[in-house]
C-alpha cells in the first residue's frame, strides 16, 4: 500500500490569456508548460525553480484551485480534467495545502480551533463533539497545546501559525500535501522543527508531499525525487541524490553552485548565470534557457529540447542528449 | 515535537478573543481626546432620547396660547417654565428639541442600516464575481455617484412621496454606493489572500466564503464609514425637512423646526438657533467619534 500511486500526471499545461489591450491580440502565457511526474504515498516530491517558474501554478492544478488548460492530472486514479463537479467535490479533500506565508494562511477572524474543525464541518457530517475532539488531537500530534484553542492567529508566533496550518490541511486526512515553500518565511531555527514535523506525519499518515521551494538545503533534506523547473518547463527530473551528486543540465549546475555552504573557507566553484528570466509572454525560441546557457550552441536556439532519459534521470538539453548519443 | 507536548507546565492565561481585541480598542481609541469628547455627547444624546418622556417639561405638540414666542430664560420677557422659549404656536422649545433627538437617532440608524446592509451586499457580490458583474454593478454606483447627493435624495422623495419614512429611503439609497465601493475594494483585497484559498481548498462553498470567510474581515472601515455616515443622514434628512420633503410639521424633527421657524429668524433668533445648534453639535459628536473610529480600528489610515 505505501507504494500506491496518488498523483499521476502527464504533459500538464496552465496557459493563461493575458490581455494587452484593445488592438491587440491577448497573449499566452505559459506559466506552466507540459509536467510530468507521478506522486505515491510516502513520497516526496520536490519541484525547484527560482520565481516565475510555475512552481506556485503546479500547485494550484494539483490542489484543484485551477483547472489545467492542457495535459492529464489524475488523483486516487480519478482524471481531473473536464471532471464533472461532484466528482471534483469528492476529490477535493484528498489534496491539501500549506503556504508559504503563515501570516496569510491563516484567517485573522477565526479561532484556532474554527479554522481546523471547518473543513470537516464543511465536508462531513461529523457531530460537533468529534470535530472538537479531533482538532484537539490534530493540535496535539502538530504539537500545540489545549489552549490554544480559543486563540487567534495573530497570538502566534510564525512557527506556531505554520503548525497550525498543516493541522487544518490534515483535518480532512488528505493523500497529498501540496506544501508551497512551507518554510521559507520561517527562521532557520524553526524551519528544522518543522520539517521534522512534515517528515514525522508523512510517516504516520502515509501521505504524500509536493513540496515546492527554492530553498536546495531545504530540498536536500526532505525530498526523494526532485523536479527542477524553468520558466513553466521541467528540465531535469531524477532521485535527490542523482540530482545532488550528478547535476546534469546546466541549469541545475547553477542552482546548486549557488546554494551557500556553511563552511568556512570553503572555495566554491560558481557557476553564474547571466542575465534575467526571459517573459514567459515572449519565452525565446528554442530551448527557454538558451540565452543565459553557458554550453549553448546552434541547436538550443532553434529546437526546443525534450525531456529525456539519460541515465538514471531525466534532462531536457540538447548538450547532453546529442553526448548521451555519441557515447 | 514530541517533547514539546510533553513538557507543559504554566498555562497561557493572557486574555484572548474579543475582550483582549476591546482592551486594545479602547486604548487607542482612548487617545483621541475629541473622540472621548464626541462619544461622551453622543451616549448623551442617546440617553436624552430614551428617556425623553422623563426629561421633557413639556409635551412635543402641546401648545400654550398664552406663551406664544416666549424667548429663553435668560432674557428680558423669559419664563421659568419655557427653559429656552416657546416656538410662534406656543410650543416649549427645550421638550420639542428633546423629543426630537428621538428622530435623529431613529433616522441615522434606520438609514445607516438600510444603506450599510444593501451596500455589503452588492458589494460582496461585486468584488467576489468580477468580471463582467462588477463593471455593470460599479458603473451603476457611479451614476448614483454622480448626482447631488441632496437633489438626488430630494426627486426620490418627489417620486416617493414626503414623508419620513420615504425621506429615510431616499437617503439610505443616495449613501449606499459609499458601501458598496468600500466592501468591493475590501473584498478584492481579501479575496485573493492564503486564507482564503485555503479554505476554498478545503471545500468552502461560495456562499460561505463569501460571508463567513472575507466578509468579516472586510467590516473595519465599513464600521467606519457607518459611523460617519450617521452624521450626514441626520444631516440630509434635516435638509430634506427644511426643504418640507421630509419630516412633516407638527412632528419635532430639527430640521423640520428650522423651516417653521424661517419667517422669525429677525423676530425671534431661539425658534432658530436652538434646533441648528442641535443638529450641529449632535452631528460634529459624531464625527469626532467616527474619526476617532476609524483611528482605532483602520490601520492602515491610522493619523492621516
Amino acid at each position: 500500500m505505501t507504494n500506491e500511486i496518488v498523483l499521476k500526471a502527464e504533459a500538464l499545461k496552465k496557459h493563461y490569456e493575458v490581455p494587452r489591450g484593445m488592438f491587440q491580440d491577448a497573449a499566452m502565457l505559459k506559466a506552466l508548460d507540459g509536467a510530468s511526474f507521478t506522486l505515491a504515498r510516502r513520497q516526496t516530491l520536490a519541484v525547484v525553480g527560482e520565481s516565475g517558474c510555475g512552481k506556485s501554478t503546479l500547485a494550484r492544478l494539483v490542489t484543484m484551485i485551477e483547472p489545467p488548460t492542457g495535459g492529464t492530472l489524475e488523483i486516487g486514479g480519478n482524471q481531473i480534467v473536464g471532471a464533472d463537479r461532484t466528482t471534483l467535490k469528492r476529490l477535493r479533500p484528498k489534496v491539501q495545502i500549506v503556504f508559504q506565508n503563515p501570516f496569510g494562511s491563516l484567517n485573522p477572524r477565526q479561532k484556532i480551533g474554527a479554522a481546523l474543525e471547518q473543513p470537516l464541518a464543511v465536508n462531513t457530517t461529523v457531530p460537533a463533539a468529534e470535530r472538537r475532539d479531533r482538532a484537539m488531537d490534530m493540535m496535539r500530534s502538530v504539537g500545540l497545546r489545549p489552549e490554544h484553542y480559543e486563540r487567534y492567529p495573530h497570538m502566534f508566533s510564525g512557527g506556531q501559525r505554520q503548525r497550525i496550518a498543516i493541522a487544518r490541511a490534515l483535518m480532512l486526512d488528505p493523500d497529498i500535501l501540496v506544501l508551497d515553500e512551507p518554510v521559507s518565511a520561517l527562521d532557520v531555527s524553526i524551519q528544522a522543527q518543522v520539517l521534522n514535523l512534515l517528515a514525522d506525519l508523512q510517516e504516520r499518515h502515509d501521505l504524500a508531499y509536493l513540496f515546492i521551494s527554492h530553498d536546495l538545503s531545504v530540498v536536500k533534506h526532505i525530498a526523494d525525487e526532485v523536479m527542477v523547473m524553468y520558466l513553466g518547463k521541467p528540465v531535469e527530473q531524477s532521485s535527490r541524490d542523482e540530482l545532488f551528486a550528478n547535476p546534469r543540465h546546466p541549469y541545475t549546475q547553477a542552482l546548486l553552485s549557488a546554494t551557500p555552504v556553511p563552511e568556512p573557507g570553503r572555495k566554491k566553484q560558481r557557476t553564474i548565470l547571466s542575465g534575467e528570466l526571459p517573459s514567459p509572454i515572449d519565452p525565446p525560441p528554442g530551448c527557454v534557457f538558451n540565452p543565459r546557457c553557458p554550453i549553448a550552441f546552434e541547436r538550443c536556439r532553434g529546437e526546443v529540447p525534450e525531456l529525456l532519459e539519460a541515465d538514471r534521470t531525466q534532462v531536457a538539453c540538447h548538450a547532453i542528449s546529442q553526448t548521451a548519443i555519441a557515447s | 515535537m514530541s517533547e514539546q507536548t510533553a513538557n507543559t507546565p504554566e498555562l497561557d492565561t493572557r486574555p484572548a478573543g474579543r475582550i483582549a481585541l476591546l482592551i486594545e480598542f479602547w486604548q487607542y481609541f482612548r487617545e483621541n481626546r475629541g473622540a472621548v469628547g464626541g462619544l461622551v455627547f453622543f451616549v448623551f444624546i442617546c440617553l436624552v432620547a430614551i428617556f425623553a418622556d422623563f426629561i421633557a417639561p413639556h409635551g412635543a405638540t402641546t401648545q400654550y396660547r398664552d406663551a406664544l414666542l416666549v424667548p429663553p430664560v435668560w432674557q428680558e420677557g423669559g419664563d421659568w417654565r419655557y427653559l429656552l422659549g416657546t416656538d410662534a404656536v406656543g410650543r416649549d422649545m427645550l421638550s420639542r428639541l428633546i423629543y426630537g433627538s428621538r428622530f435623529s437617532l431613529f433616522i441615522g440608524c434606520v438609514v445607516v442600516s438600510l444603506s450599510l446592509f444593501a451596500g455589503i451586499m452588492i458589494g460582496l457580490v461585486a468584488g467576489y464575481a468580477g468580471g463582467a458583474t462588477d463593471t455593470i454593478i460599479m458603473r451603476l454606483m457611479d451614476i448614483i455617484l454622480s448626482f447631488p447627493s441632496l437633489l438626488l435624495a430630494l426627486a426620490l422623495v418627489a417620486i416617493l412621496g414626503p414623508s419620513l419614512t420615504n425621506a429615510m429611503i431616499a437617503i439610505a439609497i443616495v449613501q449606499q454606493p459609499h458601501y458598496v465601493r468600500l466592501t468591493r475594494a475590501a473584498v478584492m483585497g481579501e479575496k485573493s489572500k492564503d486564507y482564503v484559498t485555503a479554505a476554498r481548498v478545503a471545500g468552502v462553498g461560495p456562499v460561505l466564503l463569501m460571508f463567513g470567510t472575507i466578509l468579516p474581515n472586510c467590516m473595519a472601515p465599513l464600521i467606519v464609514q457607518a459611523a460617519l455616515s450617521f452624521s450626514t443622514a441626520i444631516l440630509d434628512a434635516a435638509a430634506l425637512g427644511f426643504l418640507g420633503m421630509g419630516a412633516q410639521p407638527p412632528t419635532p424633527e430639527w430640521g423640520t423646526m428650522l423651516a417653521e421657524a424661517r419667517e422669525f429668524i429677525l423676530r425671534a433668533w431661539w425658534v432658530v438657533t436652538f434646533p441648528g445648534l442641535a443638529i450641529l453639535l449632535t452631528v460634529l459628536a459624531i464625527n469626532l467619534m467616527g474619526d476617532g473610529l476609524r483611528d482605532a480600528l483602520d490601520p492602515k489610515l491610522k493619523r492621516s
